[in-house]
């Protein structure tokens, strides 16, 4: 009663992506692939800088210790990035993450439907 | 701590109320079983991110984690940033393509996408027993904080919140749990930065005291201390106390201080309960430092991030709340606005445990350090101002165990009601008061464990079992039914195992007891290689509707295609 449904039926038949991608044939299997890599890649480049200027940091640490006594604004380094300015910057990934995922849906839409 | 008069039991009840008053509004609009699940996917954006909000921030936030800095210092500071960046990850990964899913739970999702009964069953259980061991300490911390700030015996918090929690979630479901939760947070943002904003400038007009400076902690006034239960310290500079027995001279080293009431003449070095090593300032404010005697501490810093940024997208109760929004544009928008609120709630924990080192150091001689941000408005403001603080700081805690453990119950119910029962809306009420019960007896019968540390292995379960089904299922069209559930097992065997060690202090000290409290680092991968190399050994499993379902998950909703969910 409550399980999921696991076909997805198209409504408008007429147009041949659509009809492609319904029946998933090779076309249909194409268009839906270069969704998922373009959307993988994007998730994966974000996911890479972050993790490396998040990731980074112990290992900043951990190599130069001397980066941890550094002081800006009267707090020091570590306590400024983790403490503070962490927090905007990933909300700013996240802004932009929905942008560009939201371009790619609108493309391949587009692409759906120009065809 | 001793009771502070009546305002603490106002601030009990008056939460309790509220709850009860807000939940009851969901109440009147809760009727079918998609009420009580998802909420009928009708969601705001924002007010699903305050009810994700008010749902994540636990007693391991609101006072677990100004403890952990308070006692460990600038490592701990990597808690709340996973805390956080875990929802990057999740909108990155999982946020859209799990609501296109059309599911109602992850064994829904599991059942779709691999056509396995069988891994279904398995993530069904893995929901229960992550969500069984995340409601035990919110419990337990619930008596505790109700004995500290009332005096009431410690199984009375347990009990009031499993039974406001399952009133409010057997009445209404997602529905109340939705309104409850969306106003615990707003009502946790203002408990925890109001009192703050007091003292940061009571601090201030102290001359700002040095908070790193060179020196360890020191009691800045002849102070009184009233111990409970007998504690083992270290004591690092010699100092004449009046103890009990009359004027007593701790020399350094160990020392057992018995119950009664101990006066520390000001300017004496804070000797430490015996479990925490004490740090000077500036040690302390030095990330991998090893302050307060933290092992292995780059180590423990990665596996400590691995488990938080991954663990919280295998969340249960997290990810069922991204199912009650409307469509995945609107779950993006959401997870979107629970960066912008859990990012401003964090701001806060880390300055009470940093204001605690110069204003309650003698709770690094008692080891209660979770009560540092409760403590810390009567020892710097006193009278009735710091009295009212303190109620409202006790409102606070008390919101964060009432709204994570209504999350908790609903996802663990849910997946009761829909895997052990048939579904309707009786058996819903019938799943919740079971989901609560089982781990209401473990909060009463086990010996306490610290909220952190409990939740952190619960995120550690999560991040070795839920991560990698949902990040190979949505993203890679190789996984199979086989694969996952040797993942699943493989890697939730291996967490729990590490989990029970650790609890039973089965390992001490070393690298064995480092990995073995902090096992993500090691276990996610393997749970990946396993789900993984397993898959590729049966590609003749891989479903054979995969294109179909990565459309759905993938696909935008205006491209037209009627999801009949």
């Amino acid at each position: 009663m409550t399980s999921p449904r696991t076909s997805a039926v198209l409504r408008p038949p007429g147009r041949p992506a659509l009809r492609a991608l319904d029946e998933q044939d090779v076309v249909g299997e194409l268009l839906v692939r270069s969704l998922v890599r373009a959307q993988l890649v994007l998730a994966l480049r974000l996911a890479a800088v972050f993790a490396f200027l998040l990731g980074g940091l112990p290992l900043l640490f951990a190599v130069a210790p001397a980066t941890r006594d550094i002081e800006v604004l009267g707090l020091t380094l570590p306590w400024l990035v983790l403490g503070v300015l962490v927090y905007p910057a990933l909300l700013a990934g996240g802004w932009l993450y929905v942008r560009l995922a939201e371009r790619n849906e609108r493309d391949f839409v587009e692409l759906v439907e120009r065809s | 701590m001793r009771s502070s008069g009546p305002y603490d039991e106002a601030a009990v009840v008056l939460v309790v109320l509220l709850t009860l008053a807000v939940g009851s509004y969901g109440l009147r609009l809760a009727r079918t079983t998609s009420d009580f699940l998802v909420a009928s996917r009708g969601v705001s954006p924002l007010l699903n991110a305050s009810a994700i909000g008010g749902e994540y921030l636990s007693a391991a936030s609101f006072l677990g984690i100004a403890g952990l800095v308070f006692a460990y210092g600038a490592d701990m500071l990597w808690y709340p940033v996973g805390f956080v960046a875990g929802y990057l990850v999740l909108l990155m990964v999982v946020a859209a393509p799990l609501r296109r899913s059309g599911a109602y739970t992850v064994p829904d999702f599991a059942e779709a996408r691999l056509g396995s009964a069988a891994v279904r069953r398995l993530a069904s259980a893995l929901v229960v027993a992550i969500g069984w061991l995340y409601l035990v300490p919110q419990l337990q911390g619930a008596g505790l904080t109700l004995r500290a700030t009332t005096g009431a015996p410690a199984w009375a918090g347990a009990v009031l919140v499993a039974v406001v929690v399952t009133v409010n979630v057997a009445g209404g479901g997602m529905r109340s749990a939705t309104f409850v939760q969306a106003f615990q947070y707003w009502l946790k943002l203002t408990a925890i930065s109001v009192p703050l904003l007091v003292l940061v400038s009571v601090w201030q007009s102290d001359g700002a005291p040095d908070l790193a400076g060179p020196q360890g902690p020191v009691f800045r006034e002849t102070t009184t201390l009233r111990l409970d239960d007998p504690v083992r310290v270290q004591v690092l500079e010699a100092v004449t106390v009046r103890a009990p027995t009359g004027d007593r001279l701790l020399a350094p080293g160990r020392e057992r201080l018995e119950a009664g009431t101990y006066v520390f003449p000001a300017g004496a070095a804070v000797p430490h309960v015996d479990r925490i090593e004490a740090a000077a300032g500036d040690d302390w404010a030095r990330p991998l430092s090893g302050a307060g005697g933290l092992e292995h501490p780059l180590y423990a810093t990665y596996a400590l991030v691995l488990a938080t940024f991954l663990g919280t997208l295998g969340l249960p109760h997290v990810l069922v709340r991204f199912y009650t929004n409307p469509d995945g544009a609107s779950a993006r928008r959401t997870t979107l606005f629970v960066l912008a609120l859990l990012g401003t709630f964090y701001l806060a924990p880390a300055l009470y445990g940093a204001l605690g080192r110069v204003y309650v150091p003698q709770l690094l001689l008692t080891g209660q350090t979770d009560a540092v941000v409760l403590a810390l408005p009567r020892a710097m403001v006193g009278g009735l101002t710091g009295a009212l603080l303190e109620a409202l700081l006790v409102a606070g805690a008390f919101a964060a165990f009432l709204s994570t453990s209504s999350g908790l119950l609903v996802s663990t119910a849910g997946v009761i009601v829909q895997d052990v029962l048939r579904g309707s809306v009786r058996d819903f009420r019938r799943a919740t008061v079971v989901a609560a019960v089982v781990p209401l007896v473990l909060a009463l019968a086990a010996s306490r464990l610290p909220v952190g540390v409990v939740v952190g292995l619960a995120f550690a379960l999560a991040a070795s079992t839920f991560c990698p089904l949902l990040v190979l299922g949505i993203w890679w069209r190789g996984l199979t039914a086989p694969g996952a559930a040797t993942g699943l097992v493989v890697g939730g065997g291996l967490s729990a195992a590490a989990v029970l060690a650790t609890f039973t202090g089965l390992v001490d000290g070393g690298w064995p007891a480092s990995l073995l409290a902090q096992p993500a680092a090691w276990t996610v991968p393997v749970t990946f290689a396993v789900m993984i190399g397993v898959s590729l050994a049966t590609k003749d499993r891989i479903p054979a509707d995969v294109g179909r379902t990565m459309l759905r998950l993938h696909a935008p909703e205006s491209l037209g295609l009627d999801r009949r969910s």
